[in-house]
């Protein structure tokens, strides 16, 4: 079954050696689903000339090695590039999606380390222990990595939680940092500059270059957040 | 067998063509400014396209060598120099036990690369030495070149005896890249997903006025000074992949270019991309240079790139004939 005829989808160039196969415009776990089915998919199909393929919450990028394109497949005169992504959507077939697994990151939510919390509780008009309860009542899935290495976009946050970024960025937000924008929700896996509201810290390292796999989550897990004490945070907490 | 920084530069860095292949989990590929001088500096000593170099702004580090080795600089003219000797770019120079390497006035250009014969030997983090700023990994301790760095390299061969034959610090073969940069002429652009949300004028504002690259830029953006433009209506976007060379928009109007050192990802309007051709002038563009822009269609943009990169690895197999003629000599 072609692509089109499954998953409606539109084409657009990322410039000269990019382009995104775009597969929905909202964040929602339906059109999640068709990006990791054919994020997975065209994993399958990598050949040398695809240098990267970057999911994210409605559409697929691909970037290629647009001179290694063009002296392997010759025969694509038009547009190399758009040639052989219709090429490589045209063999889509539906298969098993690989689910991503449940992983449990404890936070701790005390306000030394929410920096945001206080402000929101007041903003929102309710108490802290009840946006805490509000953000550990979801299981949240992970729709992209992307930004810096490790970065987890998750979504969505009951509604009451909802929160615009921060109107001035922080300068230095801490690794491991629990964020809110809009309605996403996300780790910082490096201390970086930020704009999200801050609302808890992980001990867990989200990223640790000397690992085999140095990002501990991947788009399509699923993420349940578990709250710690402050000084579990500390015990568990082996950042240098 | 090594390289030692006797003094830093402002922001010196190891890189090669790019960390590839690990974007979806949020690592950017890093990589040169100007891979074409890469290339280049590369071609010349006898290295593949893809082998780490020596990446240098101005004002650069000093650098002592202690062993023989067979260098190339290409890309910007920093006035290199070894003991008052004038080191040229775009040919392949001679290094005795001892030389010290130093840049002392800024010509042209804004990023400089030094190639080595047989490259660094640093471990690749992920296949690739290029050095993320955002990770602090790869490279050289995943950083800029410090004071009392001390590099390996992999060449072991000693061209002591070479050495002592050639009258020049320099080989006698020289590439000509003048046509490379289209120097004095607009970048060529594609234009972006968002392009048509922007207000007719915004449109006619970037194609028609100058932009100055900012001095914030760094690696990762060049930042645009100019005419603020506006789209027609408020953009929200859900974010989705961004590449090098994509323009974007910015909430206050104003235009980040994204260069080596992009992050994977961004929720700003895309309203143009850089063509792949014209990244190597740009990024040899600095701080405070004035930029036009034009629009172009991929076909422009597709056989721009194919032709530079053509003329470029035919080049390589003629760095690759002189090299090899010259090192026969001396049974190298």
């Amino acid at each position: 079954m072609k692509l089109s005829n499954q998953f409606p989808y539109s084409l657009y160039q990322l410039g000269d050696h990019a382009v995104t196969i775009e597969l929905g415009f909202t964040m929602d776990e339906t059109t999640h689903e068709k990006v990791m089915q054919v994020f997975q998919y065209l994993q399958l199909q990598k050949t040398p000339e695809i240098r990267d393929i970057i999911p994210a919450y409605a559409s697929v990028s691909i970037v290629f090695d647009l001179y290694k394109l063009m002296l392997d497949y010759p025969e694509l005169t038009e547009n190399p590039m758009m040639e052989r992504v219709n090429d490589l959507l045209a063999g889509f077939v539906p298969s098993d999606l690989v689910r991503g697994t449940l992983k449990r990151i404890p936070v701790c939510y005390d306000l030394s380390l929410a920096l945001d919390m206080e402000a929101m509780a007041s903003q929102k008009k309710m108490f802290i222990s009840d946006l805490v309860e509000l953000h550990l009542s979801v299981i949240y899935k992970v729709y992209m990595i992307g930004f810096i290495p490790g970065f987890a976009y998750m979504g969505k946050v009951p509604d009451l939680l909802v929160t615009p970024r921060k109107a001035e960025p922080r300068r230095r937000v801490e690794a491991g940092s629990i964020g809110i924008a809009g309605a996403q929700t996300g780790i910082y896996p490096l201390a970086c500059p930020g704009g999200w509201n801050i609302i808890g810290r992980t001990p867990l390292q989200m990223f640790d270059a000397n690992r085999q796999k140095p990002v501990l989550l991947e788009p399509g897990d699923r993420v349940q957040f578990e709250p710690v004490s402050l000084k579990d945070f500390n015990l568990l907490n082996h950042r240098i | 067998m090594s390289i030692e920084i006797l003094k830093a530069g402002i922001a010196d860095s190891i890189q090669d063509t790019g960390r590839y292949g690990y974007q979806f989990q949020g690592i950017n590929p890093a990589g040169v400014m100007d891979p074409l001088a890469a290339m280049v500096a590369n071609f010349l000593v006898g290295n593949p396209a893809g082998e780490a170099v020596i990446e240098f702004h101005f004002p650069a580090a000093v650098l002592q060598f202690d062993k023989t080795m067979i260098g190339a600089l290409s890309g910007a003219d920093f006035s290199a120099s070894i003991h008052g000797i004038d080191i040229p770019l775009n040919t392949p120079f001679l290094i005795t036990k001892g030389d010290i390497l130093q840049f002392t006035h800024l010509q042209n250009g804004a990023c400089c690369y030094l190639a080595l014969r047989g490259g660094l030997a640093i471990e690749p983090w992920l296949n690739s030495k290029s050095t993320n700023a955002a990770a602090a990994m790869g490279g050289w301790c995943g950083r800029f070149l410090k004071k009392g760095d001390v590099l390996p390299v992999q060449d072991t061969t000693d061209y002591a005896e070479a050495i002592s034959h050639s009258k020049e610090k320099t080989l006698p073969w020289k590439l000509y890249l003048k046509d490379f940069y289209r120097t004095n002429q607009p970048v060529r652009l594609l234009s972006g997903h968002e392009w048509e949300l922007l207000t007719e004028e915004s449109k006619l504002k970037l194609l028609k006025s100058a932009f100055t690259i900012s001095a914030q830029s760094n690696r990762m953006a060049y930042r645009l000074q100019g005419g603020r433009l506006q789209t027609i209506n408020p953009v929200s976007m859900l974010s989705s992949a961004v590449t090098k060379g994509t323009l974007q928009l910015l909430p206050n109007g104003q235009l980040a270019l994204l260069m080596a050192e992009h992050q994977t990802t961004g929720g700003y309007p895309r309203i143009a991309h850089v063509i792949s051709a014209d990244v190597p002038v740009l990024a040899q563009s600095g701080p405070l240079s004035s930029i036009h822009f034009t629009l172009v269609s991929q076909q422009t943009a597709t056989q721009a790139f194919k032709k530079q990169q053509d003329a470029l690895y035919s080049m390589q197999k003629g760095c690759d004939l002189q090299l090899n003629r010259w090192l026969i000599n001396f049974s190298l």
